[in-house]
């Protein structure tokens, strides 16, 4: 683009960011304090302005947060035209319109898309409606659950020990109020952060009272005659009796108001390249459509050029910076989003870190600490190289292991560490499940191809 | 180390003004080993950043290759007390310090600091009404010193009424840890810190027991009667923890205070907007601990195996050098690093340190200068500098003035 051009977008352009939450958010800030001077549209469908997730299963559960003071922080005013509650629902990539679910249409020279992802349902709808039956992504969501929580539920049942469920199971058991948690995996976190370090954390559900049944499915939701779900049916034919039932199966991204539109955008997310930019179904990318969040999917340099989908908070508020600088500068003044992935939890008292790709790694190594105390540090490795390191309340030392996978460092890890214990000298397999087999839906995952392959192979979007 | 070895300069007397110049130049070489058995001194922000996360990196005297006296070491000789959780590692070091910070911070006593606000400004009053009549003061001797002791002493429990005994012991103790008067000591001087740590001992042993019997709402009782996850604290280790507490709080805060006056006198611009803008505070402390750090360096470190920091091993069992106030001025981390300037949005320092033995007093340290600052802004009337630079302390780890003169006009009400 020329560079007058660059000027005139810059001072009069029309930037459209769909999806209000975090990434579009912070991305809107971005171009404002870059300069960019010309007109806004931030479009979200849901009724708020920008929230915070993470407290929703954390401190609002707990009833330490109000579900409606959640509101993100802001860096700055973005002198924005809002269009809250309405939702896009549709993309004309060639004349750079944005449709509105109120009829209204949004013209673009730029775009931003961070509609993020949702909670997948529960897949039988009769059973989905019952009363006390709930998912976790929004305020209203955490809103219903925490006040159903605290008229004191005689027994919640958790579907799905990824992070979100996890968390939930903690803070019904920080309240006294028992708690099943059923995982079609062998152990809690599963997906996520492998066998062995799921073992520790399905060690600590058990100490803190959760009734944790594994590689079982759930089958059927039961309601009573007035619409009330009462009990669980399980695959192992037991039934276990509760009052509410939260849904914790993973996401689905948030791409169906594009299809046809031209994006290679479907159930996977939409792929961009690491500059953000979109790709079209063709695999070319496009020049004026950027993307960041959830509902991303992006090439990483570290990770073999491995397209990445990283449902992380940090992610989110990285990508949209990028995104957003990049929109409004050309050529060599763009950036690559090379964040590195990482990912906090907290549950039954545990601060729970990682930083890298653990489901990349195919062996793990406790280099501090110990599994047993629920105090460590476990480093993943993929092929001789240090890929990932996970911590338990031990977070302080995450730096070193993110300088360690940004430089390849080699694994396993020879030297010693402080705090090495005798029987962690050897690595052992980090007992990933096999990917093919759906769990929860880990938080991160890995659908790669490298930039070498010349073979590419597109799937049409199919919901 | 031959005479005008960086090391030398660091540790001479005549660097202590102003050590910045110095600093500089050893920057030019970021890992700099002089001589055999000396320490390797790193320097840059993101060196020293880094190896205060290393798990190759040791706090415990015990990894050290060769024991041998370093001058700016800290006497750990408390009195036949186990090393406290500065000078250990983990586990011990992390179940000693998840312990205290039980007793000291959030979740479980999240209002123990902050709900000392209102204590901190009454003391901070009372030593400013102390001034009385006088047009000028020893900010030192009169304000920075003894306002952190009262402090730490209303924090672990100690009685107001034992407050001045209290005190006549902790102030040879203290003496007694800078490394110059340590070393010119004459026996008397030994003599009194020796006994001073004693009768400490036995009166925090004795008060200790009390609050085993009868707990009260402080740090103490709480040490004591600690019965987390972790069990409980022993009584050598209560005793080594409340040493710690009391000494780690001491020679620092007071330095903070008084660098902190010293620096707004020298930039009589911000001491101005203080006094009118005291939300400036807390910003103004973050810079304050980055341009003039009171721990100007952690020579308490070594590595379990051999390390590579920019292309130079350094061998198993070295003593290393992590120059905080160096790093602090780093132009390859901050803009314009030599001016002061509490403005500064990016101002992740290194004042408190980084990793596993990040200050534990910080948030402490944090409120009670913004308090004291902002108080002094408020009260004195046209305060000036009488001697600039002042006389400095021995001490070339934990620096700051020996006396800060100041005269005024006057102390508002
Ligand atoms: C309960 C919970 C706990 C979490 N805890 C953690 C944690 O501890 N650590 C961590 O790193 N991450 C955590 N996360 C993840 C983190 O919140 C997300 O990574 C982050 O919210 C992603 O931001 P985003 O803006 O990309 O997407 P979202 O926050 O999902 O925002 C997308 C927005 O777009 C809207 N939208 C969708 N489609 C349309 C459309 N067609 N038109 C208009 N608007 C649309 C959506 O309604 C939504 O408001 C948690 C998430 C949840 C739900
Ligand atoms: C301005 C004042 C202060 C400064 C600049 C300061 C600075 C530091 C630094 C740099 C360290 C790290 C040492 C290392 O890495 O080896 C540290 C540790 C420590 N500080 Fe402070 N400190 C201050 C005030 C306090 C106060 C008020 C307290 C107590 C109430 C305190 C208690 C401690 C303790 C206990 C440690 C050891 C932590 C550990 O090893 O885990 N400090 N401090």
């Amino acid at each position: 683009m020329a560079v007058e051009d660059m000027d005139r977008l810059r001072r009069t352009g029309r930037i459209a960011i769909v999806g209000a939450s975090l990434a579009g958010l912070r991305a809107a800030e971005t171009l404002r304090a870059e300069g960019f001077a010309g007109e806004l549209t931030l479009i979200g469908d849901e009724p708020y302005e920008p929230y915070d997730r993470p407290p929703l299963s954390k401190a609002v559960l707990l009833g330490r947060a109000d579900p409606h003071r959640t509101e993100l922080p802001r860096r700055r005013d973005i002198d924005a035209k809002w269009r809250l509650g309405t939702a896009a629902t549709g993309l004309d990539l060639t004349a750079g319109r944005v449709r509105l679910s109120d009829g209204d249409e949004v013209e673009y020279d730029r775009l931003l898309i961070a509609t993020g992802v949702r909670a997948r349902p529960w897949p039988k709808e009769s059973e989905a409606r019952l009363d006390g039956v709930f998912l976790l992504r929004t305020r209203d969501d955490a809103a219903g659950l925490h006040q159903r929580l605290r008229a004191g539920p005689r027994r919640v049942f958790v579907i799905g020990a990824g992070f979100a469920g996890c968390e939930v199971a903690s803070a019904c058991r920080e309240q006294g109020i028992e708690v099943t948690v059923a995982e079609r995996a062998g152990a809690p976190l599963v997906g996520a952060l492998g066998g062995v370090v799921g073992a520790v954390a399905a060690e600590l559900m058990h100490e803190h009272g959760v009734d944790l049944r594994i590689r079982v499915t759930v089958t059927a939701l039961e309601g009573d005659a007035a619409g009330r779900v009462r009990a669980v049916h399980l695959s192992d034919e037991s039934v276990v009796e509760a009052d509410v039932v939260v849904v914790s199966l993973g996401s689905q991204r948030n791409t169906e108001w594009l299809n046809g539109s031209g994006l290679g955008a479907g159930p996977r997310g939409i792929a961009c390249d690491a500059g953000c930019r979109a790709f079209d179904f063709r695999g070319i990318v496009t020049d004026d459509v950027f993307v960041a969040g959830d509902v991303a999917r992006s090439p990483h340099a570290l990770f073999e050029y491995q397209f990445l989908s990283l449902e992380h908070w940090g992610n989110a508020v990285a990508q949209a910076e990028t995104a957003a600088h990049n929109m409004i500068c050309d050529g060599t003044d763009r950036r690559p989003h090379l964040w590195m992935p990482a990912f906090w939890s907290s549950q039954f008292g545990v601060n729970i870190k990682s930083v890298g790709v653990p489901p990349m790694g195919e062996e793990l190594m406790i280099t501090q600490g110990s599994t047993a105390e629920r105090r460590f540090v476990g480093v993943y490795g993929h092929k001789g190289r240090v890929v990932a390191a996970v911590s338990f309340d031990n977070t302080r030392w995450l730096e070193f292991y993110q300088r360690a996978i940004e430089r390849g460092a080699p694994f396993p890890v020879e030297y010693p560490t402080l705090d090495r214990r005798p029987e962690n000298r050897r690595p052992v397999p980090a007992d990933f499940p096999d990917p093919s087999l759906p769990t929860h839906g880990p938080m991160v995952t890995l659908s790669g191809y490298s930039p070498a392959d010349t073979q590419l192979v597109f799937h049409p979007a199919r919901h | 180390m031959t005479q005008d070895s960086i090391v030398r300069r660091i540790t001479d007397f005549a660097s202590r003004a102003d050590p910045y110049p110095v600093y500089r130049e050893l920057r030019g070489t970021p890992v700099l080993h002089e001589e055999e058995g000396g320490p390797y001194v790193i320097s840059s922000y993101w060196d020293i950043e880094a190896l205060l996360h290393d798990p190759r990196i040791s706090s415990d005297a015990a990894n050290l290759a060769a024991a041998g006296d370093d001058v700016l070491l800290q006497s750990e000789e408390t009195g036949g007390l186990p090393p406290s959780f500065l000078r250990l590692d983990p586990p011990e070091h992390d179940r000693l310090r998840r312990m205290a910070n039980s007793a000291f911070g959030p979740p479980h006593r999240p209002r123990r600091i902050d709900g000392m606000r209102g204590e901190l400004r009454e003391i901070v009053t009372g030593l400013i009404d102390g001034f009385g009549d006088a047009r000028g003061i020893d900010l030192v001797d009169q304000f920075a010193y003894p306002f952190p002791v009262t402090v730490i002493c209303r924090l672990l429990g100690v009685p107001r009424e034992d407050e001045p005994r209290f005190r006549a012991w902790v102030d040879p103790l203290v003496a007694s840890l800078d490394p110059g008067t340590r070393q010119g000591a004459d026996e008397e001087f030994a003599r009194t810190a020796r006994e001073a740590r004693m009768q400490l001992g036995m009166y925090l042993a004795g008060l200790a027991e009390e609050r085993a019997k009868e707990p009260r709402d402080d740090l103490l009782s709480d040490l004591v009667n600690s019965r987390g996850p972790d069990g409980a604290m022993t009584m050598m280790e209560v005793l080594s923890t409340s040493v710690l507490l009391l000494i780690a709080g001491h020679e620092t805060t007071v330095n903070l205070i008084t660098n902190g006056m010293l620096t707004l006198l020298r930039h009589p611009d911000v001491l101005e907007r203080l006094r009118h803008e005291p939300e400036l505070a807390p910003r103004l402390v973050e810079e304050l601990l980055r341009y003039e750090p009171p721990v100007q360096l952690v020579p308490q470190r070594t590595c379990i195996t051999d390390i590579e920091v920019r292309g130079v091993t350094i061998p198993k069992g070295s003593r290393i050098w992590l120059v905080l106030a160096a790093g602090n001025r780093d132009p390859e981390r901050f803009k314009d690093p030599e001016r002061f300037d509490p403005d500064r949005e990016d101002i992740q320092h290194l004042g408190f340190g980084s990793g596993i033995h990040i200050c534990f007093g910080a948030p402490l340290a944090r409120l009670e200068t913004q308090i004291a600052l902002t108080e002094l802004a408020r009260r004195l009337e046209n305060p000036r500098l009488v001697q600039d630079p002042p006389p400095y302390r021995e001490n070339a780890v934990l620096r700051g003035p020996r006396h800060l003169e100041i005269t005024f006009d006057g102390v508002r009400p």
